[in-house]
């Protein structure tokens, strides 16, 4: 089953990854991507921080943000194929950002079958 | 009893009678293999949930005229898979599963003429293969799944409930339940939730789960406004066989007999439980009406649990349980032990409900005022919680603050919805 993985982080936990704690838990996270190497079909993305965000809203109104009282903001994703959920909770609970506080990462199904839109 | 509008009329015949009692225990010990069996063949546990309930209600109509037949375990597995084959013909992506299914059945009928389940069987023989029932049982508790809803999925895919029968037990209204379960399958077939028992360290946590399912199960029991013929399950009777079930299935796991220990215990009092209608405190027990066979099946049990050498909570609120049953009289009580035990169990959950309980064993051990001060603490986290109050009516009383007593054993009466407990609120309240 392939799943995206969502990493989520709140605000603060995000810019403390420029600390030097930060920096040594990034190394952490290159080890991670080599030894899942298997499971990742792909890598997905890093995403720049939330205050770089822009969101179009109906009646194609820009706005700027998620606005910083946002809880959780995603930081990034990756997309994983691996036998089951218990296999997936496996692998994300080896993330090494969720040392870091008000951190979570979110394990979503893909769509893979599309035969519900077929007529 | 609570009856959901919608149902109520279309399926008049689902009504509970009282020898529903008497096939529901038949039901339960043959459905989660069969609901196993068909997960597995069919690749699906929606499909095989889906047909193995189906079958249930239709037993539960067609036993009711005809009585239960020789080979109840046959009969269902056959109409199982019957619906189970009628749902994949239905689906186009199903046809070759399908004639994996027509295969099985007709493999089942050999079954069926062999004898292999009878009514008097027990649900585990002495030289059992491993029990199906297990993975199916940690499928249903998976964490990705909300609490209600592995209580709920449990009690249909492993004991065999008809939702109308869960929502008698939980009160809820049917339509409720029937959402909660099928969202609850879609979700396990569309995020890839398998059936499995976990190796490795992911083991214990997960057996927690289901350990705490089945005390729900049991504690729902006496959650209902009223019992009596209108009752069709007796839950606690359903989670005690469930502890049983798991605690044989997985022999080396302590806090599975640590929980099947404590359910032994607690139903070891039933009798005593109630007067007529009325409610009967524990400290205020006839504990003649013990049954002395399950008291001493629930030392057995903590006797082994204790030689696996692997403490953990459910062993603990089984030791704390089996203080009472030795006890010939509250004032017999080994409080100081009970103390002790409590302590050791705030070392696994620290939660404000067990906390409150430890209050109470306090109240004996070291007087009224520092265990109102403890249960004070708690206001925060247990204010919308009826005993919290009745408890600390207790208090205020054994220290002579009658008014504020009353008040509390007020507030208690307004926050309980249970008839039974709300009599015995009153009569306290009377009593002054």
């Amino acid at each position: 089953m392939k799943y995206v993985i969502m990493f989520t982080a709140s605000p603060e936990s995000e810019a403390s990854l420029s600390t030097e704690a930060g920096q040594e838990v990034y190394g952490r996270v290159y080890r991670w991507f080599e030894e899942n190497a298997a499971h990742i079909v792909d890598s997905g993305a890093e995403l720049q921080p939330v205050h770089t965000a822009t969101t179009v809203r109906g009646g194609g109104v820009v706005v700027d943000g998620p606005f910083s009282e946002a809880k959780e903001v995603i930081g990034g994703f990756s997309v994983l194929d691996v036998p089951d959920l218990d296999a997936a909770i496996a692998i994300v609970k080896s993330w090494p950002m969720l040392e870091l506080p008000d951190t979570s990462v979110e394990i979503r199904p893909m769509v893979t079958d599309y035969s519900q839109f077929e007529q | 009893m609570q009856e959901d509008a919608a149902g109520s009329g279309a399926r008049e015949s689902a009504r509970p009678v009282a020898s529903d009692r008497v096939l529901a225990a038949v039901v339960r010990d043959e459905i989660g293999v069969i609901v196993g069996a068909l997960a597995r063949s069919t690749g699906s546990f929606d499909v095989a949930e889906e047909a193995a309930a189906a079958a249930v209600e239709d037993a539960l109509l067609q036993w009711r005229r005809t009585g239960v037949p020789a080979r109840p375990g046959a009969w269902l597995t056959v109409a199982a898979r019957h619906n189970a084959l009628d749902a994949l013909r239905r689906e186009r992506v199903g046809r070759r599963k399908a004639l994996q299914v027509a295969a099985d059945l007709h493999a089942a009928g050999d079954i069926a003429g062999r004898g292999s389940h009878t009514p008097e069987a027990e649900s585990f023989g002495s030289e059992a293969p491993p029990d199906e029932r297990l993975p199916l049982l940690f499928g249903c508790c998976h964490p990705a799944l909300a609490p209600e809803a592995q209580l709920a999925l449990t009690l249909r895919a492993v004991v065999g409930l008809t939702t109308a029968q869960i929502a008698r037990a939980t009160l809820e209204p049917e339509a409720t339940v029937g959402q909660r379960i099928s969202r609850a399958k879609r979700k396990m077939g569309a995020a890839g939730i398998s059936l499995g028992i976990p190796e490795g360290a992911e083991r214990a946590d997960r057996l927690d789960i289901v350990l705490t399912v089945i005390s729900v199960m049991y504690a729902s029991a006496h959650l209902a406004p009223e019992r009596g013929a209108a009752a069709d399950r007796d839950l606690a009777e359903d989670a005690l066989w469930l502890a049983r079930v798991v605690a044989f299935a997985l022999p080396d796991e302590a806090e599975a007999a640590g929980l099947h220990a404590l359910l032994l215990f607690h139903r070891s009092r039933e009798p005593a439980r109630a007067a007529g209608d009325e409610l009967v405190p524990l400290g205020e027990q006839d504990r003649a009406l013990w049954d002395p066979a399950l008291v001493a099946a629930g030392h057995a049990e903590l006797r082994r649990a204790a030689d696996l050498r692997a403490p953990g909570r459910w062993q603990l609120h089984a030791a704390i349980a089996a203080c009472h049953a030795d006890a010939r009289s509250p004032a017999d009580t080994d409080w100081l032990q009970m103390l002790v035990l409590y302590d050791m169990l705030l070392g696994y959950d620290g939660s404000p409900i067990v906390r409150l309980d430890r209050a109470v064993v306090l109240a004996e051990v070291a007087g009224p005022a520092p265990a109102l001060a403890e249960v004070d603490r708690l206001g925060d986290a247990l204010a919308r919680f009826h005993l919290w109050h009745a408890v600390r009516a207790r208090l205020l009383r054994r220290l002579g603050r009658l008014a504020e007593a009353d008040q509390a054993d007020m507030r208690a009466l307004e926050l309980t919805a249970n008839d039974a407990e709300r009599r015995l609120l009153r009569a306290r309240l009377g009593r002054e």
